[in-house]
């Protein structure tokens, strides 16, 4: 089987603490240290994660490589991986060496700390896809928030103070009113553990509403779902590229996954309800964010609002509660992850010759950077959705979805990847075609072979997933036709008491 | 002697009584020199400790004087906690009082006095014997909060800490002249008993008891509107008096509260639900918005401690034993922050002196980052954040809340907690993201030590083996009072 037994996934959530630690040792002038240490670290923790993806049964709807502890009386240790979250600690680990690498030359000053501050967020993030206690879930989910102010305030750009507050306080609040909401799923259910409350706990009808809603304040901001969306450009664009890499790659996920462990297993009367709202403000982010991007004149700060967009794909395809939909929800939020980590890698690129984002400093790139421009187009074609490419397939599933449910949603939806060819498009032309006139571009270089080992490995990603999404699909297909099974179950049955009940 | 044998549960008392008496009598006696002053330091730090091992080691629960003083699991849990902060606060002022030329034998011998009134305090099961605790301790902070005879603000601090400390210990008695005019006994039990007897609708000698009494207490706690002492205070005396005012009263006057709604007033949870239910919002609100302008960290530690009053009251609010085990996790966790960060506070000196402005610790991540780890990980905990043991001592005070369906505070509570967060993100903001100023002088051996012991407290809380004792622990004490 595997080495470390039932332990696995304990392994790979702490092995960059225990990184972490070791650089926390170094000498703070050895900076070269440091980051080999970061990455030999990362690239073993994605390796042994791989160990999680080969040992999978992927016939098994439940959860698998469960791992359970004491810990405070009734609330336990407990981690372990089903067909919905076992690719996102996938995708975070295959991330990390990336992020790392990206950041070798664009991080001089206090490179001791960036790298305990990456690798503790990386620990801190596999837990949230990992963890089966509601407890245990909010810490890891919380605890995430402070590397990443730490890393947007110390090493971000002109207004990173600013940026890390409004990061902090806004998912903050959000938070703790799910937190509210758990202690309250504890107190009604006895219980806080995720697998008893998915299959075995029947929450009142009136309760799911208000659990529903509090939890929803808390992944709507994380998502993040227009109109709580407005934290996310601030924080993007002054974040470091390593740090905008991350947080639009797995950070904004944990919103997903977390509407469809939470949200949707749990609370399925008040989401049944409450769909049409979730898909009326994932049309308007669809739409409005879209517009919103074409407005750009910063690079970093158009993809932002591009991926609240492709976000607006995401929540709306995992409450159409079909098969198509959640698989495609996933995939989109996985494809995304590759997609928009590549393009802010792609700003970082150009960023690191030319210390400006703005669209106007650039144009006639492919003149002398023929390999960035290949790559740029690759992304840029994905973040369109173009067929064959991994960015197709999710939004693809996820129109489907909604076209089964909501002929109206699907038809707004759609229009949306014509605003987000608009966008996209536009800014490759701006910035890679055209003539080469600026003087202080003539002597820009191309990617070396770093960036290269940077790109390289998400380019074949996205065309392979473009053209061959079994590997995903069929290890979320098993878990997702459960959580749709259930859900029908549940929206069937006490459909009569529903409708008696008192709502206030 | 006989007779001693039977004073066992009132040990610790007695020991810090005798020793402090017997220590000012030592101190007259020798030269009034540092090194003099520093032994009996030690030597009071000893019968801290010793006090200490005699609470843990007592018996079963046992009650003395007729009932007017009682030792029980809970008392036991208070006293050890209020041992700690005294100990640590202890420790941490030989180097401060040294470096400010104030390190006189007074010093360690009020402390004790105080402590002493602190224990006596927890133990109380009657309205005379909370009174004399109560005063005990409070004259003996009175004169302590104006020990640098020097300094103007350390004799301002004192002086309206007394004028309105007696303003307070007056309302009290007046309650508790009332409570005794409503059930014709002191003893907290015997009130409990009248209180259950006089049937439905409350008396208003009842009540009107219940609230001045409330009124001298939330003084102690500095629970809003009575609060307006502490700020000042807390910035006017000298910081490690600063420290074990933020520390060890704290979980005296709240362990006497409990134990006062627990045992005298379980007939009227209603009523006095209302109270701490009002005091516990205005807290959290007060002290979350009224921190956010502050540049000096003594006063900002003030409004927090307000603030974290504010929280643990939360769990007294709901009113189940299970909301008196939130409160004493919230307390232990408070305690041991506390001390943290004053020993990062005590830290911040220039050319010996201390500085007090928040602004001087920009970029100190950059001029000495353990300290700043420390306090940037300090300031994390207390905003609540997880997996740090603030996070954990909200967690059990908010989990009895809701479930008594309080959902209005709870929610206020943790409103109240973002808002707060700010403040405390600010000062990590200044360590980690501002240009450095010149750094401070190196962290002090004791300072050091307390700072370290505090961090990996907060840090490894959420270890089982930390967390698991802790709750048990609590829920133990709390069992024993409201099973």
């Amino acid at each position: 089987m595997n080495p470390f037994g039932s332990y696995l996934l304990s392994v790979v959530t702490f092995l960059p603490l225990l990184g972490a630690a070791i650089i926390a040792g170094l000498n703070s002038e050895a900076k070269g240290n440091a980051r080999w240490v970061a990455l030999w670290t990362t690239l073993l923790t994605f390796l042994i994660s791989l160990l999680v993806w080969t040992g999978f049964d992927k016939a098994n709807p439940g959860f698998q490589f469960v791992e359970e502890y004491a810990w405070l009386g009734p609330i336990r240790y407990k981690m372990g991986v089903d067909g919905i979250s076992m690719l996102f600690v996938i995708l975070t680990t295959f991330l990390m060496p990336l992020c790392i690498l990206a950041s070798w030359e664009s991080v001089e000053e206090r490179v001791k700390e960036y790298m305990i501050a990456f690798l503790v967020l990386e620990t801190l993030m596999i837990g949230v896809f990992c963890a089966l206690d509601l407890v245990l879930f909010y810490l890891f989910f919380e605890g995430g928030l402070i590397p990443m102010f730490i890393i947007i305030g110390v090493w971000g750009g002109k207004r990173r103070v600013y940026a890390s507050f409004k990061f902090f306080l806004y998912t903050l609040l959000g938070s703790v009113l799910m937190l509210l909401a758990m202690m309250a799923i504890y107190w009604q259910a006895g219980t806080t553990d995720i697998p008893t409350l998915i299959d075995r706990v029947k929450l009142p009808a009136e309760m799911q509403w208000w659990l529903w809603l509090a939890f929803f304040a808390s992944f709507a901001v994380k998502m993040p779902m227009w109109p709580v969306h407005t934290w996310l450009p601030d924080a993007h664009v002054e974040a470091p590229t390593a740090g905008s890499v991350i947080l639009a790659a797995v950070l904004l996920k944990m919103g997903g996954y977390g509407f469809l462990r939470f949200s949707v297993p749990m609370f399925p009367l008040a989401s049944q309800e409450l769909a049409p709202l979730v898909f009326a403000l994932s049309i308007v982010a669809i739409i409005y964010t879209s517009l919103v991007a074409l407005a750009q004149e910063d690079i970093k700060k158009l993809i932002a609002y591009s991926s609240v967009a492709h976000m607006g794909y995401v929540t709306m395809g995992i409450f159409t509660m079909t098969q198509q939909g959640l698989d495609g929800a996933i995939f989109q939020m996985l494809s995304h992850g590759l997609v928009s980590a590549a393009l802010f890698l792609c700003v970082g690129v150009i960023y690191d010759r030319m210390h400006t984002r703005d669209i106007e400093a650039y144009g006639g790139l492919a003149d002398r950077m023929p390999i960035y421009a290949f790559c740029f187009m690759v992304f840029t074609m994905a973040n369109v959705g173009l067929p064959g490419t991994s960015g197709f397939i999710g939004e693809f599933l996820t129109l489907v979805g909604a076209f089964k449910v909501n002929t109206w949603v699907a038809f707004f939806a759609t229009s949306g990847v014509i605003l987000s060819a608009a966008y996209a498009l536009w800014l490759y032309r701006r910035v890679v075609f055209g003539r080469l006139e600026k003087p202080s571009l003539r002597a820009i270089a191309d990617m070396g072979p770093r960036e290269v080992a940077v790109m390289g490995p998400l380019v074949a990603l996205t065309i392979l997933f473009g053209f061959y999404p079994a590997p995903i699909l069929d290890v979320t297909a098993v878990s997702v036709k459960k959580l749709v099974a259930n859900y029908e179950t549940a929206v069937k049955a006490p459909r009569q008491a529903a409708v008696e009940l008192p709502r206030r | 002697m006989a007779h001693l044998a039977s004073y066992a549960p009132l040990y610790p008392e007695l020991v810090l009584a005798i020793g402090a008496m017997a220590l000012l009598m030592y101190g007259v006696a020798r030269p009034e020199t540092e090194p003099e002053a520093a032994k009996i330091g030690w030597l009071a730090l000893l019968l801290l400790i010793v006090a200490g091992y005699l609470v843990i080691s007592a018996g079963g629960p046992a009650s003395l004087f007729g009932g007017a003083f009682v030792d029980d699991g809970f008392a036991r849990f208070m006293k050890l906690l209020t041992l700690v902060g005294a100990a640590g606060a202890l420790f941490l002022s030989f180097d401060d009082l040294r470096a400010s030329r104030t390190l006189k034998f007074e010093y360690p011998v009020l402390l004790l006095l105080a402590t002493c009134g602190m224990l006596l305090m927890i133990s109380a099961n009657d309205l005379v014997s909370l009174y004399l605790g109560l005063e005990l301790q409070s004259l003996a902070l009175y004169v302590i909060a104006a020990f640098r005879r020097d300094d103007v603000r350390s004799s301002e601090a004192g002086l309206k800490y007394f004028v309105l400390g007696a303003l307070s210990s007056g309302m009290l008695l007046y309650g508790a002249s009332l409570l005794y005019g409503f059930a014709g006994t002191t003893s907290f039990s015997g009130i409990g008993k009248a209180a259950a007897a006089a049937g439905a609708s409350p008396s208003l000698l009842l009540i009107l008891g219940l609230v001045f009494l409330f009124v001298g207490l939330a003084f102690k706690i500095s629970a809003v509107p009575f609060h307006m002492w502490t700020p000042d205070v807390y910035q006017g005396a000298p910081t490690p008096v600063t420290a074990f005012f933020a520390a060890a009263p704290k979980v005296a006057a709240m362990a006497l509260l409990v134990r006062v709604v627990a045992t005298a007033f379980p007939a009227i949870k209603p009523q006095w639900q209302q109270i701490v239910w009002f005091l516990a919002i205005t807290s959290m609100l007060l002290g979350a918005f009224a921190a956010i302008g502050q540049t000096n960290i003594k006063r900002l530690m003030a409004y927090s401690s307000i603030a974290n009053m504010g929280y643990a009251l939360v769990g007294l609010a709901a009113g189940t034993g299970e909301g008196i085990q939130g409160v004493l996790i919230y307390l232990a966790i408070y305690v041991v922050m506390t001390l943290g960060v004053f020993a990062c506070i005590l830290s911040m000196r220039r050319q010996d002196a201390p500085v007090e402005d928040i602004d001087e610790l920009a970029g100190l991540a950059q001029t000495n980052l353990p300290m700043a780890f420390a306090l940037g990980m300090f300031m994390f905990s207390m905003a609540g954040i997880p997996p740090l043991a603030g996070f954990f001592a909200k967690f059990y005070a908010f989990l009895p809340a809701i479930k008594a369906g309080l959902y209005p505070l709870a929610v206020i509570g943790v409103i109240a907690s973002v808002i707060g967060a700010y403040y405390y993100l600010r000062i990590v903001k200044i360590m980690f993201f501002d240009e450095p100023k010149p750094g401070f002088e190196p962290v002090r051996l004791k300072d050091g030590a307390v700072m370290t012991l505090s961090l990996v407290f907060v840090l490894a809380f959420v270890a089982p083996f930390i967390a698991a004792p802790v709750v048990e622990a609590a829920a133990a004490a709390a069992r024993s009072i409201a099973p």
